[in-house]
């Protein structure tokens, strides 16, 4: 059977078993509508151009994972920033795993979703927020046809977190190929201030598909700065798709360090919703092999005095492709708007592909808009001058890679986070450089 | 004066009516709407072609009844009924002249007004004009000049019928019948155009041009260009455009064909200025234009064009990088005011080992226009070294219009390097302010500004074309340019 019409069809005995009210109700049937309607996206779509899912989608996902698992944290220590205090939300096959994580109720909510669906308390909130911002597209809605776990995440005003909350999303393989789809949802108050490092990853080679869907509010004068790292094994791929709207004054970041796995599709999309936001996002892609990344980012810029900035770096080796797809809306009343974008990418083989497409839709006169998007190689002089004084060709070549995307690692704001992505990022290009960056 | 604001000058340009808005009344051979097979025999049949022809036009009917008219383009316009159009159009008394005083007087009045005075041409410009009216070329000079160099240049339809074997060999290869839409409409139906032939290591010792015009109410006017530069030789080729102001919507689907040959260089200069419609955006010229150039070995092609015209603009002057150290440019300025869209930019593929390619496009966006640049850059996995730049700004004027880019970049080549820049601003008021405060009034200042911003393009034209570019910026955005 075709992923679309088992996921259409298994919808029924979804949603038999959450007990849910009756808005979620009705926003899960009309999501399922959607999704029966549009399926998954082709080639066809402008969107999708670059990106075919074809080759995901032909596995047999199980779509309700096995519940038991039986994983101790020796098992998963090596994926956490283990060395960094933080709140932990786990999930294993898409089951919170309560014994791993660390949440809280004390001040803020760093919980589930599950609960906030279920739990009257938290109605007006579910009311408020939930599905605002999401896209109402085929891939969004299927996500949010199923949307029934995920992390739940609530700042109050005025509150700095101690420390940064992490959301792991394990598979663990007990079934021959499954299919995740947990949902988000974050909201910053005025003036609070969070940490968010989210990371997917399977423990073994069985194929996992991620369609994930995170909301993400920042109200007044609020700070996020949320990290994602996509570091996973080769049968892994995800599709993510993260929405942000802002309020006046508010700043959000979004790193993406694109490291791994078989097809990655990362949609990114910020909504301006007053005035002075500055909104952030940065990515460095590493990839080799038949690895697929694909970054697609849409700033929509509808209030005055505003900024953005965009900043991709990527490096392909052996066969892999890059898609980065940059989009920058500015409406009519967005006058004084600064957005910037760059694009940066260095091919390493023959083999490898990079499609890309930097684009801008102004209707405002009194705006700065630029951007600049490059292909080319290491700069051989560089190389020169390098292996002139004694350093190894593999060397020379790394400290290149790491100066290319040094502009994205420097405004990591946690070190032990710094240090890991360094780390990972040595080991992708197989050196040990003990450096910081 | 040192009032004038950008205000003053979007009212200027909001009131400012097309000034070669005239109609002249000849007497017209014009076929009756709509289009089927028999159409196109009869235009075939009417033009005298061979019979290889008339397939080859039917073969393109064939594929365009199975095609869909594309809407993928940032535009929105009324589909224009394909059935409504006359498909043929040419003047009456159409004897080839010897002398310029055989012409049709109201012909020459005509081209008076548009400043295009032929003798005049003749005698001082150095320009030999193939005039095409509605179609046919009813106006050659400096024929004798060139064909003592041995350079083929005529009407499509002459060279049809006196250069079979040339045509046959190169029409249709680099814009195949089945491109798009509207090639494989052109293709069917095209009633004239232009053809030129530099043989094997020429200089063509003059620029070559050619001005188009619509005239005939409701006839599509569908010309077809074909430029072939045999090797090592040199051409530069002008192509003019203005057309009468008129109500409904008129249709221009053109195809131009470059092919350079080894060593060769073709530079094609285009100034378009069909009528873009009234200030409530009424009325104006669809023009749908195929343009692409093949480029052999170590050949250069170069397009620059100057935008001003059009209701609806969709044209992407391309290149086709296919032999080793080919060279492709492109320079454009596309202005666009009151309700005029367009849609335009250029499509570079790098096939061969160290190609070279430039893209420099200019946007002036006013009124409540939308001005978009699209396009492709592709480095094949076989194509070695290829370098290209793209620099592409969008001037705004007033916020009621918009300004897109739609950059396509795709590498396949580890060797490939790539820049792509783009902005998008507007005439700044510390830029105004510096200048009013050397004594340089807003109006100048303005000028100054814009005629910067577009230098970079203007420069590319050549002497003769320049002149007239100025002069079609000055239309458009009257008040800006000094």
């Amino acid at each position: 059977m075709e992923l679309k019409e088992k996921l259409v069809s298994s919808f029924m005995a979804f949603e038999d078993t959450v007990d849910v009210n009756s808005t979620i109700h009705d926003i899960r049937t009309e999501a399922i509508k959607t999704f029966e309607a549009e399926g998954f996206p082709s080639k066809r779509l402008e969107d999708w151009k670059y990106t075919s899912l074809n080759s995901v989608l032909k596995h047999d996902y199980s779509v309700f994972p096995k519940s038991e698992n039986d994983i101790e944290f020796k098992d998963i220590k090596p994926y956490f920033s283990h060395d960094i205090d933080a709140y932990k939300i786990i999930f294993i096959d898409g089951k919170y795993a309560s014994h791993l994580s660390q949440t809280t109720h004390d001040g803020l909510d760093v919980c589930l979703m599950s609960a906030a669906l279920t739990k009257p308390k938290y109605k007006v909130i579910i009311d408020n927020y939930f599905n605002k911002i999401a896209s109402k597209n085929g891939i969004s809605s299927l996500n949010t046809a199923f949307s029934y776990e995920g992390a739940y995440i609530n700042i109050p005003k005025n509150k700095v977190v101690d420390k940064p909350i992490q959301i792991i999303h394990f598979s663990t393989g007990n079934e021959a190929a499954v299919m995740l789809q947990p949902r988000n949802l974050i909201i910053v108050n005025e003036n609070a201030h969070v940490q968010i490092i989210e990371r997917h990853q399977s423990l073994t080679d069985n194929p996992v598909l991620t369609n994930s869907v995170t909301e993400i509010f920042a109200n007044k004068r609020a700070i996020v700065d949320y990290y994602k790292i996509q570091n996973d094994r080769q049968n892994a791929s995800l599709i993510d798709s993260t929405f942000i709207n802002q309020k006046q004054e508010s700043l959000a970041k979004v790193h993406t360090f694109a490291l791994g796995g078989k097809l990655v599709r990362n949609n990114l999309e910020f909504y301006q919703n007053g005035e002075r936001i500055d909104s952030t996002m940065k990515g460095i892609t590493i990839i080799g092999d038949k690895q697929h990344v694909d970054h697609n980012t849409l700033v929509h810029h509808i209030e005055p005095n505003c900024e953005s900035h965009q900043d991709y770096k990527g490096i392909f080796d052996d066969k892999a492709t890059g898609v980065f797809n940059g989009k920058v809306v500015v409406e009519k009343l967005a006058q004084k708007t600064n957005a910037f974008q760059a694009n940066n990418n260095i091919l390493l083989s023959d083999k490898a592909s990079i499609n890309t497409k930097p684009q801008l839709e102004i209707f405002a006169d009194d705006v700065k808009c630029s951007h600049g998007c490059t292909i080319g190689q290491l700069d051989e002089s560089a190389m020169f001058y390098l292996r002139s004084r004694g350093i190894p060709e593999k060397e020379a070549k790394a400290l290149l890679m790491f100066a290319f995307s040094n502009t994205v690692l420097d405004s990591v704001k946690i070190p032990e986070l710094k240090d890991r992505i360094t780390k990972i990022i040595a080991e992708k290009l197989g050196v040990s450089i003990g450096f910081d960056l | 004066m040192s009032k004038y604001t950008e205000d003053d000058l979007r009212e200027e340009l909001k009131t400012k009516e097309y000034e070669y808005g005239f109609f002249t009344d000849i007497e017209s051979d014009t076929f009756p709407n709509g289009l089927n097979e028999e159409v196109v025999i009869a235009i075939s049949k009417k033009k005298e072609e061979p019979e290889w022809m008339t397939a080859w036009r039917l073969e393109a009917f064939k594929v365009w009844k199975e095609m869909e008219e594309p809407d993928w383009a940032n535009v929105n316009y009324e589909k224009p009924d394909f059935q409504a159009i006359s498909y043929y159009s040419a003047p009456n008394n159409k004897p080839k002249y010897d002398s310029i005083d055989e012409v049709d007087p109201e012909l020459l009045a005509t081209f008076e007004k548009l400043g295009i005075s032929l003798d005049e041409q003749k005698k001082l410009a150095g320009v030999a004009m193939d005039v095409v009216v509605d179609s046919v070329s009813v106006a050659t000079t400096f024929k004798k000049t060139l064909g003592e160099k041995g350079i083929i240049f005529m009407s499509i339809s002459e060279a049809i019928k006196e250069h079979p074997e040339l045509v046959r060999k190169h029409l249709g290869t680099v814009v195949p019948q089945k491109d798009n839409f509207y090639a494989a409409l052109n293709s069917a139906v095209f009633s004239d155009g232009s053809f030129c032939y530099i043989p094997k290591g020429v200089r063509c010792p003059m620029e070559l041009s050619t001005y188009f015009r619509i005239n005939q109410a409701g006839t599509g006017q569908f010309e077809r260009t074909l430029v072939v530069a045999d090797e090592g030789s040199y051409v530069s080729y002008l192509e003019g455009c203005t057309a009468p102001s008129r109500d409904e919507n008129q249709l221009h689907a053109a195809v131009v064909e470059l092919i350079a040959m080894d060593d060769a260089e073709i530079k094609y200069s285009t100034v378009q200025n069909w009528f873009p419609g009234n200030a409530e955006g009424k009325g104006g010229v669809f023009n749908f234009v195929t343009k692409r150039g093949l480029c052999e070995k170590n050949a250069k092609i170069s397009w620059t064009q100057v935008e001003t015209g059009s209701a609806v603009t969709w044209k992407y002057p391309s290149c086709v990088l296919k032999g080793d150290n080919s060279i492709g440019e492109f320079y454009s300025i596309a202005v666009t005011n009151n309700y005029q869209q367009a849609d335009t930019g250029t499509k570079m593929i790098h096939l061969g080992k160290n190609t070279k390619s430039t893209i420099i496009s200019k946007g002036i966006s006013a009124g409540k226009s939308q001005n978009s640049y699209r396009g492709l850059v592709q480095i094949n996995s076989r194509a070695e070294n290829a370098r290209n730049f793209s620099q592409c700004d969008s001037l705004l004027m007033g916020n009621e219009c918009g300004a897109h880019t739609f950059p396509y970049i795709e590498a396949k080549n580890k060797s490939a390097m790539i820049e792509h820049e783009a902005t998008t601003s507007k005439i700044g008021e510390d830029q105004i302010f510096y200048c009013n405060q050397r004594g340089i009034d807003t109006e100048k200042a303005i000028a100054l500004i814009v005629n910067g911003f577009s230098k970079e393009v203007l420069n590319k034209l050549p002497m003769e074309f320049a002149v007239e570019a100025q002069k079609l910026l000055e239309i458009s955005l009257e008040g800006s340019v000094g």
